[in-house]
């Protein structure tokens, strides 16, 4: 009893300590990245390939002074970088990286990480409400009403690869791909996934927000230092998170020829990161009112067809 | 409805279109030049360091017009005339203070003599404030700068030192209007 509890204490640890190292790393890959496609280097100074300037920004936001702007209200104003963060570790706790690997087994584990991930949006309102600024006042109402509009369909474009695993449990779900990744019979539901993945995690072409050109920083306008650190590896970590959770639903977990499970997790997961930072260089962010109609009157048709469709031939199986 | 879904898939097209051409710059070398590391080139008419050029001869070319001076629009050139006892003008104190100097090149324009000439030394960076400001001795070069063969006093047609007036090229000697008689 007591041996697993330190097995398992030491396995959210070092889970949440890679997660923390890996999104402060993301920092400096996607600026590597994004420098690569758009024909220049990035940071290539810090260490080897610059892959130490994470840790030269580390000491520039820890020794930056942590001001709290006098018109805020204070308590809610440092509670909400702690929820950003919070809450997408918490939701890290369900994913299944490679048998007997990860810190819990739900039977619903599903369940559980759309409903953390709703959380999220308290962050970034909270976050605004608190900085009593115009700016963040702004942001925060795009974040509000963004994130709820496209956690509608995240769900719904979920529910397929439900059907066809008939299990909410992430372990079942990557089990039952182990003939055949969901991303084929389930397409339309990784597409809109994808899209809600992208606007769930506030990055660009859905980085509404935080736009800089219209809202200086949207709702993080007045952090700055550590606090302002914590919403952006926040940002990252959610990005792994939603990377992980595609893995999980569509492209088959740890399945793979030859190599270890975790192994072909990690690069799964690799791969889909990059395409994030790759969809960040590439697509222009759309107006506002485009962005709600395009959620619910195009995405959220599109998840229900694809529900039903897929209802369809499931029973029809039968 | 057949033409919004086509409308639709147009745009489908053009974002994944996008997509493709960044992700095809994975393999396009980058455009950056390293610069403490690399030196860029720079074109010959770049325009930094302000230098004071000579002639073919090895004489100084700026006569203290002060037309430099006049045209400058961080008033950052200050000169004193003198004058040699040939009557022959030339700066006795030349000072450049490059901590105001914008590097227009207004004053390279307004040089009559090509005495005064910009060139590509861009890294004039110092600790100290005082030392931007160049003193004639700082500025002076040996030789003609961009212009190798222009001498202004052969040129110019007037009368200097040792030289009577119609001396110069292309010059004829000067006509005696008293002599002009039908």
């Amino acid at each position: 009893m007591i041996n697993g509890f330190w097995t398992t204490l030491l396995m959210v640890g070092g889970i949440m300590m890679l997660l923390v190292l890996s999104a402060a790393l993301l920092t400096w890959v996607e600026r590597r990245l994004l420098g690569i496609w758009q024909d220049r280097y990035g940071p290539n100074r810090v260490g080897p390939f610059g892959s130490l300037q994470i840790v030269a920004d580390m000491i520039k936001l820890l020794i930056k002074e942590d001001w709290v702007p006098p018109f805020a209200d204070r308590p809610v104003f440092v509670l909400a970088p702690a929820i950003a963060m919070f809450v997408v570790l918490a939701a890290f706790a369900i994913v299944p990286m490679a048998p007997g690997l990860g810190v819990v087994d739900m039977n619903i584990g599903l369940l559980y990480f759309l409903a953390i991930t709703s959380l999220g949006v308290y962050s970034v309102m909270l976050g605004a409400y608190a900085s009593n600024s115009k700016y963040a006042l702004i942001g925060g109402l795009r974040a509000a009403a963004q994130m709820l509009s496209y956690e509608v369909f995240m769900g719904l474009s979920l529910m397929g690869v439900v059907m066809l695993a008939g299990t909410f449990d992430l372990r079942g779900i990557v089990e039952a791909q182990a003939d055949g990744w969901f991303f084929i019979p389930q397409f339309i539901g990784l597409v809109v996934f994808l899209i809600a993945g992208v606007a769930e995690t506030h990055r660009t072409p859905f980085d509404l927000p935080e736009a800089e050109h219209e809202l200086t920083a949207g709702f993080h306008t007045e952090y700055s230092g550590m606090k302002f650190g914590m919403f952006f590896i926040g940002e990252y970590l959610s990005v792994i998170l939603i990377s992980m959770m595609t893995v999980v639903m569509f492209f088959g977990g740890w399945h793979g020829p030859f190599f270890p499970p975790l192994l072909w997790f990690l690069f799964k997961t690799a791969i889909l990161v990059m395409f994030f930072i790759l969809i960040r260089g590439a697509l222009p962010r759309p107006r506002y009112d485009q962005l709600m109609a395009f959620g619910w009157k195009l995405m959220l048709p599109v998840s229900l067809i694809n529900l039903v469709i897929t209802a369809a031939i499931i029973l029809s199986l039968d | 409805m057949l033409k919004s879904l086509a409308v639709f898939f147009d745009y489908v097209y053009s974002q994944c279109r996008s997509v493709w051409d960044v992700l095809s710059h994975t393999f396009t070398p980058a455009d950056t030049i390293e610069y403490p590391d690399q030196m860029p080139y720079l074109a010959p008419r770049y325009r930094a360091r302000i230098v004071l050029t000579r002639d073919p001869n090895g004489d100084e070319r700026c006569v203290a017009c002060n037309l430099c001076a006049a045209s400058c629009p961080t008033d950052c050139i200050s000169l004193q005339k003198a004058e040699d006892d040939t009557g022959r003008w030339y700066p006795e104190t030349f000072r450049i203070n490059f901590s105001r100097c914008v590097y227009c090149g207004l004053c390279e324009e307004a040089c009559p003599t090509y005495a005064i000439q910009l060139t590509p030394d861009f890294e004039l960076a110092e600790y100290e404030r005082q030392n931007m400001v160049y003193e004639k001795e700082h500025l002076l070069i040996s030789g003609p700068g961009k212009y190798p063969d222009y001498s202004f006093y052969d040129v110019s047609g007037k009368a200097v030192s040792g030289r009577a007036k119609g001396g110069g090229q292309n010059e004829k000697p000067p006509i005696d209007i008293k002599s002009l008689l039908p």
